[in-house]
């Protein structure tokens, strides 16, 4: 081709990409002259481009187009939606006739008059033509009269100015680039608001020139266009270099001096620049890949007779071109998606209070070397019913699917193929063929997509893809003597799994599964997948897990090793390998070995089977969680971990075992008898001794549950410690001798329930009152306790009076009520958090407190935090 | 009157014969890379000289036995381009570089194996053995590609 064409179509090209920009800034803000003067310029540059190189129709189109901006520009005309698209649809068939160009080198046969007409119609002043966009389709495919290229009936010979610059006459409307050029600087709006001082406004705009000038300036001096081959080559060779430098730098790590150490290090940092600065001759601002949308979506919002307005932000965000190119096209259907299905029609907006403007909001950034862009729409939000029905009709999922799947999980389904949600087709989107196409070529790139939605409030679609994609981190694992790199990308997270380990891989059938976090996560083997053979050695031998997710898939892969984290190149795979979906490409390591990059994709399938056996198992394991949650839910108070012991007899007698420190054995020969009763020596200091029943041992190893309460320490000998049960406490009885709580069956057997701080208080007296000093002499606190439980009843009630507070005890809300009505008055109310909650009480401080210790309240068997609670409660209600 | 040159090199017991031309260089495998699920006449993926070069096992291309597992069962490959790709054959042994007249060649015999007679152009008689001229295109593009897709 011609160069001085190719030249042409580049420019003009990235010329109109701007002006379809500015123009659609300029409809929504008439009043801003930089963006008429950028457009004007643009528009007329092309227009005498074309005249230079002898492009006639593409000259009187861009003429045409001229003098309507002219008279927009002279304050002639109104700036109206329709005269706008009258505009864009003449920069729509220059594009038509550039491609054509493009193609065959010649402009298409063909005029057009009837744009042209249009134009200047509307530049006489008269109203548009109701069916504002002309089609355009038949410029190229009508059958015209090539003959009759006659492209300026309008232009009789000599009539107009000649114009020095242009070096021929001027068309009627048409005025010398001088005059131009001085209507740049001296440009007066006649629409200005009258309240501004003229003088402020033309300095203004004069700036706002001046700047663009200063701007414009040093572009074209500093930037030079470079073919995309010879860059595409570039990235190639430091690819190979950064490969090499990689051995090298291996060889060095394994001698030991070296004199090539030095320079060895000094090619290692200029690689490692050289790299980055070709990575950046690959960049482009993604604002590149934005700059048509603000077209579409103001098309579609005319269409579509709703009211958008799109703001973008980050703009600047650079990523590789041959990632852009690759989004360009699921950004375009993502945004005529949101405008199509997100944004509401502006009744409905009115209706739902809301702005009658939509906004979709576009927004990209870096994110640990990725780049997240966001399709927001302040839109309905998805409805989240609709889909679980639409899915259902439609096959996606099955009944019970749709009731275990969460609200994210259901919005998701948009992804799945064959699934539209619009109501009705239109002819942008509905068609069924959507979001799971969007989806399918990011991760293609191997990115990510998910969304977020609130009913009624809008959903944004967040798209994570790689900065670029001819280098990426990948993790390093290792099966037998197989290596393999992993995208880091879909990788979440590594567990270590055996015998030893929290973590343990266990079987259902013969599909292994890992408990992690509450969730059971389906594994698969490498090795398995692959079909590699191993060695039947011992299953339990311990192994790495490296979860990852794919699109919704979330699996754990098992490999023997991790090896570490690499910045690998990829490389493609031969076509004689290219078919298998488990990898996706190959690299050398620094080592100079060639190993395999996994496809997590590819892998995900060979996972799909497992999991869908994992699934029904969580649907059975949801169901029974949801059982014994609500089983739960009941017993909740009751349940509790009791410590069971013998003392003094045969039966067993049991203490909570929150109450417990420790437990211990102690030589009994260490027992010393004091005025106060028998010590021993425990850790540095004198620990009093009580018999939980039976006598003190006085040689052979006593056993001893150890309690302590701040810096007091006391041991209670039992006979021997039984077990540790959990178990819901049922009292039988509840009237007992002194020293015991009730009776309560724990395994099957009648088991005394002691009382602690009694047999406590016998050996260090102090135990009680001594923890919390309480002015007894004082007014003594009033505490309400409301506990239904007799056990904590009984427990809590003499604690807290032995502590030196008044108190009264009620067994449920109906009965502190009824207290509180007859006119009873109390410094603090203990309630239960897991009853019905009290939580104000005139006059009191109220204390929630909970058998449950993973509850935020104060535990009940917790004795120092339960009077620490108080005291504080206490402080509180004075200093109020 | 037209001769050309060809390498000679042996897979099992036979001799082959590829025009010099056609041949890149001739390497000594190193660190190969197995390639898991890939079809049996995939010996692997190896780095030469930083380019990454699939093996092809001509012992398994042409249902010849594997090679035993002897110390130095590395074996020698031959370096070739096919479609833009870097391509190594796992050989046996190299062998002379000889000069042979185009005129002399004959055709496969009829009864050849099918998977034979598709990568020979043709047979020399040499004094005390036969050398078969492979068609390394044929060779490289696999048995019907239905290895590979069994293989995916």
């Amino acid at each position: 081709m011609d160069d001085l064409l190719s030249e042409f179509l580049t420019e003009t090209a990235e010329s109109l990409d701007v002006v379809d920009v500015e123009l659609v800034r300029f409809e929504s803000n008439p009043g801003d002259k930089a963006t008429l003067n950028n457009i004007f310029r643009l528009v007329h540059t092309i227009k005498g481009t074309c005249g230079f190189i002898g492009l006639p129709r593409l000259e009187s189109i861009a003429h045409a187009g001229e003098t309507l901006l002219g008279k927009f520009r002279d304050g002639a005309l109104p700036v109206t939606p329709a005269s706008v698209t009258l505009v864009l649809a003449s920069i729509d068939r220059i594009k038509l006739i550039l491609a054509h160009l493009a193609a065959e080198q010649v402009e298409p046969p063909g005029d057009d008059r009837d744009l042209i007409a249009q134009l200047e119609r509307v530049s006489q002043g008269e109203a548009v033509a109701p069916t504002p966009r002309p089609a355009p389709a038949p410029v190229i495919s009508a059958p015209v009269v090539v003959a009759e290229i006659a492209p300026e009936p309008e232009a009789p010979e000599g009539e107009g100015r000649w114009d020095a610059d242009q070096g021929r006459f001027l068309r009627p409307g048409e005025v010398s680039l001088a005059d131009l050029e001085a209507a740049f600087m001296n440009t007066e709006g006649p629409e200005v608001e009258e309240a501004k001082p003229v003088v402020a406004t033309v300095s203004a705009v004069a700036a706002v020139v001046e700047h663009d000038d200063e701007k414009k300036g040093p572009i074209g001096v500093n930037t030079i266009r470079v073919n995309v081959d010879v860059l595409e080559s570039l990235m190639t060779m430091v690819s190979e270099l950064v490969l090499t430098r990689n051995q090298l730098m291996q060889i060095l790590r394994n001698s030991a001096d070296s004199e090539f150490k030095a320079p060895l290090q000094r090619l290692s940092g200029v690689t490692a620049e050289l790299q980055e600065a070709v990575m950046k001759t690959r960049m482009q601002p993604i604002g590149s890949a934005w700059k048509k949308l603000p077209r579409i979506v103001r098309d579609a919002s005319q269409d579509l007779g709703k009211k958008i307005d799109l703001q973008m932000e980050g703009e600047n965000t650079e990523l590789d071109r041959q990632v852009l190119e690759l989004i360009k096209d699921p950004l375009t259907h993502m945004i005529r998606n949101s405008c199509d299905h997100g944004v509401e029609t502006t009744e409905q907006r009115i209706a739902a209070g809301k702005s009658e403007t939509g906004v979709i909001k576009l927004r990209a950034y870096h994110e640990g070397g990725h780049i997240i862009i966001e399709v927001g729409d302040d839109g309905a939000g998805l409805n989240t019913d609709r889909i679980r029905q639409k899915a259902l009709e439609k096959g996606v999922i099955d009944a019970t699917e749709a009731m275990a799947m969460t609200d994210a999980q259901i919005h998701r389904l948009v992804f799945a193929p064959g699934f539209s949600t619009a109501a009705k087709v239109t002819n942008m989107s509905g068609r069924g063929v959507g979001m799971d196409v969007v989806k399918t070529n990011v991760e293609q790139i191997g990115g990510t997509i998910d969304l977020r939605s609130t009913f009624g409030a809008g959903s944004t679609f967040i798209i994570k893809i790689p900065l670029t994609l001819a280098i990426i981190s990948a993790l390093i694992v290792g099966v037998e003597d197989h290596r393999f790199a992993l995208p880091q990308l879909s990788v979440i997270e590594l567990v270590r799994a055996g015998k030893r380990s929290e973590h343990r891989i266990e079987m259902i059938n013969t599909t292994r599964v890992l408990r992690l976090r509450d969730r059971l996560l389906p594994l698969v083997a490498l090795s398995d997948v692959l079909g590699l053979m191993v060695d039947d050695g011992p299953d339990d031998r311990s192994a790495c897990i490296v979860v990852m997710q794919v699109g919704e898939t979330r699996f754990g892969l098992i490999v023997d090793e991790v090896f570490d984290t690499e910045e690998i190149v990829v490389k493609p795979l031969s076509k004689r390998l290219g078919s298998m979906s488990e990898y996706s490409g190959a690299t050398i390591l620094g080592d100079g070995a060639v190993i395999m990059i996994l496809d997590p994709n590819g892998i995900s399938r060979s996972v799909a089977n497992v999991e869908r056996t994992v699934n029904r198992m969580l649907d059975e394991q949801t169901r029974a969680a949801a059982a014994a949650a609500a089983k739960a839910a009941q017993e909740t108070q009751t349940r509790i971990s009791m410590l069971l012991f013998t003392a003094g007899g045969t039966e067993p007698r049991a203490c909570p075992l929150s109450l417990v420190t420790r437990l211990e054995e102690i030589d009994a020969s260490t027992f010393e008898m004091t005025s106060r009763g028998l010590v021993v020596q425990y850790r540095g200091r004198l620990m009093p001794l009580a018999s939980g029943g039976g006598a003190i041992r006085r040689e052979g190893r006593q056993p001893m549950l150890v309690f302590s309460q701040g810096t007091l320490v006391v041991g209670l000998a039992v006979d021997s410690i039984l077990d540790i049960v959990e178990d819901v406490l049922d009292f039988q009885l509840t009237d007992q001798a002194s020293g015991v709580l009730g009776t309560a069956v724990l395994k099957g057997r009648s088991t005394e329930i002691i009382d602690v701080s009694h047999y406590l208080s016998q050996a260090e007296p102090g135990w009680a009152a001594a923890a919390v000093q309480v002015d007894v002499r004082a007014n003594r606190k009033r505490i309400l306790l409301i506990e239904a439980h007799p056990f904590f009843r009984n427990l809590l009630a003499p604690m807290v009076s032995a502590a030196g507070y008044d108190v009264t005890v009620a067994s449920g809300l109906e009965e502190a009520r009824a207290r509180l009505a007859a006119g009873a008055t109390f410094d603090v109310v203990l309630a239960d958090a897991d009853g019905a909650a009290l939580t104000e009480v005139e006059g009191a401080q109220v204390i929630q407190m909970s058998s449950r210790r993973d509850v935020d309240a104060v535990p009940k068997s917790d004795r120092h935090a339960l009077l620490d609670a108080i005291q504080r409660a206490i402080h509180r209600g004075e200093a109020a | 009157m037209s001769t050309q040159e060809y390498v000679t090199f042996r897979i099992c017991d036979q001799l082959f014969g590829l025009s010099v031309i056609e041949i890149h260089d001739v390497f000594r495998p190193a660190k190969m890379t197995p390639v898991p699920l890939s079809g049996s006449e995939i010996a692997g993926v190896l780095n030469l000289r930083g380019r990454i070069v699939t093996a092809i096992d001509a012992r398994s291309r042409l249902s010849l036995p594997p090679r035993e597992k002897t110390s130095n069962s590395q074996g020698l490959a031959i370096g070739v381009e096919h479609a833009g790709e870097s391509f190594g054959m796992i050989i046996d042994e190299i062998g002379d570089v000889v000069r042979l007249d185009d005129a002399d060649m004959e055709q496969n015999p009829v009864n050849l194996d099918a998977t034979w007679s598709s990568v020979s152009r043709g047979v020399y008689r040499l004094g005390d053995r036969l050398l078969v001229i492979m068609d390394i295109d044929r060779m490289l593009a696999g048995a019907g590609g239905a290895d590979t897709a069994a293989a995916a």
